[in-house]
């Protein structure tokens, strides 16, 4: 299975790859939303996309919502990732066509539960 | 042996815990677990202003710090929990065990469910949402959530329904956190119309039970682990005595009635297994001035 980590902190894309990859998942990286596009683009079969808030050029809510305006990624499950944790803020992603929401900080665990109410079963490795 | 420090535990001392706390909620604590009462035990004692946990522990033996006897078995239970905690079960509620119960309580749209060991109250709150989302014919139903646990201050917790980020973070569908939670500050408050679907009151699992109309669900869930094998036998065995012979008992991940209690039956669903009464097994016996009162 194939993953998007969109965030603009490189440590935090670290982060979040070192989890996935944990769990079995091959990790592609993006800095904003805008990369976030031409990865996608370039790796057509991704499954999910784990997706930071505040970033510059494109934020994560444009990229959602420009993702889920293209028939042909309908398959990748959103999970936005952030530090926003207004309920309006929740609520606005999951109007944009996020699947589920993590507020930073977060825990390996947490990940994990949010991936299986997305039905995406993962065999912890690590 | 060495002499035990404001933060350590002399061996006496900690026999002295693991009876106290075995004795009033037959929780048992391993021989190698004295690091455990200490890291529990030394912020209590700091806070109350004793100079040690062995002042603290002789003031309960003395009579002269009583009122912390309840609160060092308490200190001592581990609550752990979280919504939708494990998934699967919750998964099962939703296909089969509900949808099961309405079916069968059709003609009396009564279901009476009981959490017996709820700590910090995420496992009733998260049935009670579950029945809200997924269930609006129950809108017509009696439906009582009875929730229990040994300790006090673990269930006023619970009873105001407040939960840090953390909390939220953890196995609740963001769906879910903005239609049934409001944020105050830093914290989450669950709205009252799921806060007030479920009843908190304090009950210890090992002494006699209040009375209960009979029960069509149990979620016994992660708190036998934390018992001997007779403890368990014996509770296995009464929660028989209050469900419906059709009704349903679910327990934790690591828990099981085998070679505990055959009366049960194992039932799968999916990735997940609960229980109930075998057939021919006694139903349920409630007294008469009890049934259908509310907490
Ligand atoms: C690990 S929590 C489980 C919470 C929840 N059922 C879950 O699965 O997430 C265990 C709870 O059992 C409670 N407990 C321990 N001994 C008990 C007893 N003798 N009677 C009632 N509750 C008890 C503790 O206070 C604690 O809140
Ligand atoms: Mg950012």
């Amino acid at each position: 299975m194939n993953a998007l980590v969109v965030d603009d902190s490189r440590a935090m894309r670290q982060i979040i790859g070192r989890i996935l990859k944990g769990l079995g998942f091959e990790v592609i990286e993006a800095g904003d939303g805008r990369e976030a596009l031409a990865r996608l683009a370039e790796v057509p079969e991704v499954d999910l996309a784990m997706v930071d808030w505040n970033m510059p050029v494109m934020n994560g809510i444009d990229l959602i919502r420009a993702l889920r305006e293209d028939p042909t990624l309908g398959r990748v499950r959103v999970m936005m990732v952030t530090t926003e944790s207004d309920i309006s803020r929740v609520a606005e992603a999951l109007g944009a066509g996020a699947d589920e929401f993590v507020m930073k900080p977060f825990t390996t665990d947490m990940i994990l539960e949010k991936l299986q109410m997305l039905g995406i079963e993962t065999v912890k490795t690590t | 042996m060495p002499a035990a420090t404001a933060t350590s535990l002399s061996a006496a001392d900690f026999d002295f815990v693991r009876r106290l706390v075995l004795d009033k909620s037959s929780i048992v604590i391993n021989p190698d677990q004295s690091y455990l009462v200490e890291t529990r035990l030394a912020g209590m004692a700091r806070r109350e202003g004793f100079a040690s946990i062995g002042q603290l522990l002789a003031g309960i033996r003395d009579g002269t710090a009583r009122q912390f006897q309840v609160r060092v078995v308490e200190a001592m239970t581990t609550n752990e929990t979280s919504f939708f905690r494990d998934h699967h079960p919750y998964e099962a509620l939703r296909e089969h065990i509900i949808p099961d119960l309405m079916r069968k309580r059709a003609s009396v749209r009564k279901l009476t469910i009981w959490c017996a060991a709820c700590s910090t109250g995420q496992e009733p709150y998260s049935l009670a949402m579950l029945l809200r989302q997924h269930f609006p014919a129950l809108s017509g139903w009696q439906v009582d959530i009875h929730a229990t646990d040994l300790a006090v201050e673990i269930l006023d917790r619970a009873r105001r329904g407040r939960f840090s980020q953390l909390e939220v973070n953890r196995g609740l569908p963001a769906a879910l956190l903005v239609k049934y939670f409001t944020k105050e500050g830093a914290e989450w408050q669950i709205k009252d119309e799921i806060r007030s679907a479920v009843r908190f009151e304090p009950l210890n699992l090992t002494s006699s039970w209040r009375a209960f109309p009979p029960l069509d669900l149990i979620l016994l869930r992660n708190v036998l682990i934390y018992f001997d094998v007779s403890v368990k036998k014996q509770i296995l065995t009464r929660m028989r005595g209050v469900m419906q012979r059709d009704g349903y008992l679910m327990l934790g991940g690591a828990e099981t009635t085998f070679n505990l209690d055959d009366g049960y039956e194992r039932v799968e669903f999916g990735r997940y297994a609960c229980y109930r009464p075998r057939s021919g097994q006694p139903a349920a016996t409630s007294p008469p001035n009890q049934v259908g009162v509310r907490l």
